[in-house]
């Protein structure tokens, strides 16, 4: 289920935003913001760059994937139904008590999901760990993790980033999401990450900067990490939060609060019904 | 009990290692900037190739083990316990225990009987933030035979792991061929006048009390608790229902550890009264280890003062 075309992954990253939108409605719970941020990403990594097996969730040569700003699972657990990991009748028991879709990324419960997150700054270390097995077997998949511009904050990331260097994991892929909010503001206010391409180079990454919501620059980037050698890579994705939803976007409210009934229309309006 | 040979568990831990390494092909060991003192550096000579030093960055150690771990691989992962335990806790618990990965922590210099290094790196806590923690098996042995054992034997369970190994050498006091499992005691001695629970360095302690005791006529057991979770609660009843006093001895806060689990249990079980003797809710301090066991009462005349008054 490899899609090349922009269109069409267009049209799947619009899929995903719907799912997303829905989920969180249905919970009355979750993380709008950071996943529609993430949505176009998502629908590229899913549908034409990951190595991956519906119907063998834990193949062991696989691309992993670890979404280390693991409240942002709503877009996950979208992408992975919508590639057949799971029923998309599940989204609807989303943070729901007799569902398996919990509130963060659980690898116990969830097809596709390849580890736990959650608590910030520990996916990439994950991500690392499984880079270093898989040049330990030869075995020459990727692993790819995408982090929050937020996140980034946590000094764990940057061991992380260090072992990765130390280790020379020309098959990591660390996605950064540069929506440039967090809970408390923009990331400035809060806690200056910038500049975060210095930050990665300097820490022995290679380093490529795109727009996060164009297809193009996305496919370019994942294509260009594979090129890479000896080192890992860091693609910082320059991303709208809220992207898709006008009334959502740029706007911190929208992180962690799901749309009243009112809002769920006009957002779904804005995503077109079919 | 050998008296006059001595081993520090983390010693017996480096020694096992290497052995477990030529068995099993998929164990790796994780470090940070310690392993000449965690004794992984045995290891790393043999095996360079499945040794990891992360360096001073525990979080991140936890963090990659775990993602190693969904590999397929077995990582043992070792600092000293305050870090293990303490700092990269939200690793262990989130990254580690929570999707029950298959990794061994194997936390070294528990205890007061670090001795010189002081309270900072003295972990009095490990056993009660590790046992709360579900999936986790938590262990600390008492000697090198012990020890050997479990590093091999916590290989052949899938889950994660916290064994607790200490820095000052103790003596040998089991054979070779002793028969050990995970989650059941073993019981030294039939003495009825007490049962003393101990685990770790406190073993070695409980078992020369018991030697001092019997010669002042008061015959009691001693119970070596490697497993503090599962904790042996079979053990535990028929020591209550055997025993006039219950009295248990840990290098570790009386708060939260042995002594609490095995209270736990009797409140659960067979309410009986039990005197825990540990680090009564404080730090430690700098000292030589022995000092330093005598000073916090959990040597083996603090033990005996139990019964015999001006010992």
């Amino acid at each position: 289920m490899k899609i090349t075309e922009t269109k069409e992954l267009k049209k799947m990253a619009n899929e995903i935003r719907k799912a997303i939108i829905k989920q969180v409605y249905t919970a009355n719970s979750g993380h709008p913001g950071g996943s529609l941020s993430i949505a176009d990403i998502m629908a590229v990594l899913y549908f034409n760059e990951l190595n991956i097996d519906e119907k063998n969730p834990n193949w062991e040569y696989r691309d992993r994937f670890v979404l280390s700003k693991g409240h942002c699972v709503a877009a996950l657990y979208s992408a992975l139904a919508l590639r057949g990991f799971f029923e998309i009748e599940e989204l609807d028991k989303f943070r729901k008590i007799d569902g398996k879709l919990q509130g963060h990324p659980d690898m116990k419960k969830v097809p596709g999901v390849d580890m736990s997150t959650g608590s910030l700054g520990q996916g990439i270390s994950a991500a690392v760990g499984m880079a270093i097995a898989g040049k330990l077997d030869n075995k020459g998949y990727r692993v790819y993790t995408i982090l929050g511009d937020g996140e980034i904050e946590e000094g764990e990331v940057w061991e992380a980033a260090m072992s990765a260097a130390k280790y020379k994991l020309d098959n990591l892929c660390v996605i950064v999401d540069n929506n440039n909010l967090q809970i408390d503001g923009t990331i400035e206010e809060v806690m200056s990450s910038y500049p975060i391409d210095e930050k990665f180079r300097s820490f022995g990454f290679d380093v490529l900067t795109i727009d996060g919501h164009n297809f193009y620059e996305i496919l370019f980037a994942l294509k260009k990490a594979k090129e890479i050698k000896d080192k890992p890579t860091c693609i910082i994705a320059k991303t709208i939060k809220g992207k898709g939803i006008p009334f959502m976007e740029n706007k911190v409210e929208w992180h962690g609060k799901a749309p009243n009934e009112h809002e769920y229309n006009e957002a779904m309006m804005f995503l077109g019904t079919d | 009990m050998n008296i006059d040979k001595k081993i520090a568990t983390r010693e017996s831990y480096g020694k096992a290692l290497v052995e477990l390494g030529k068995e099993n092909e998929n164990v790796v060991v994780f470090d940070a900037d310690l392993s000449t003192a965690t004794k992984t550096n045995l290891f790393a000579k043999v095996f360079s190739n499945r040794f990891f030093d992360m360096g001073i960055a525990e979080q991140n150690m936890m963090g990659t083990a775990a993602g190693m771990s969904t590999c397929g691989k077995v990582p043992y992962v070792s600092t000293f316990a305050v870090f293990a335990a303490g700092r990269a806790y939200d690793q262990v618990r989130n990254s580690i225990c929570y999707p029950n990965l298959n990794v061994k922590i194997c936390a070294t210099h528990a205890g007061v009987t670090v001795g010189e290094d002081g309270a900072t790196h003295q972990m009095l806590e490990d056993l009660s933030l590790m046992r709360t923690l579900p999936n986790m098996t938590v262990m600390c042995t008492s000697d090198d035979i012990q020890t050997k054992w479990a590093v091999k034997e916590i290989a052949k369970l899938n889950g994660p792991v916290y064994l607790r190994l200490c820095r000052l050498t103790t003596p040998v006091i089991y054979d070779e061929n002793t028969q050990f499992e995970i989650g059941k005691a073993n019981q030294i001695g039939d003495g009825t006048a007490a049962t003393i629970f101990a685990t770790g360095v406190t073993v070695a302690e409980a078992i020369k009390a018991q030697e001092k005791l019997k010669e002042n006529g008061i015959n009691v057991r001693v119970v070596d608790m490697h497993t503090i979770k599962p904790i042996d609660e079979e053990m535990i009843v028929k020591c209550a229902e055997e025993t006039d006093r219950l009295i248990s001895v840990e290098d570790h806060n009386i708060i939260g550890g042995l002594g609490s689990a095995i209270a736990e249990v009797l409140t659960n079980k067979c309410p009986k009264k039990l005197e825990r003797m540990g680090i009564n809710d404080t730090f430690g301090k700098s000292g030589k280890a022995e000092e330093l066991m005598k000073y916090y009462g959990i040597d083996c005349e603090s033990i005996v003062g139990k019964f015999i008054q001006n010992n």
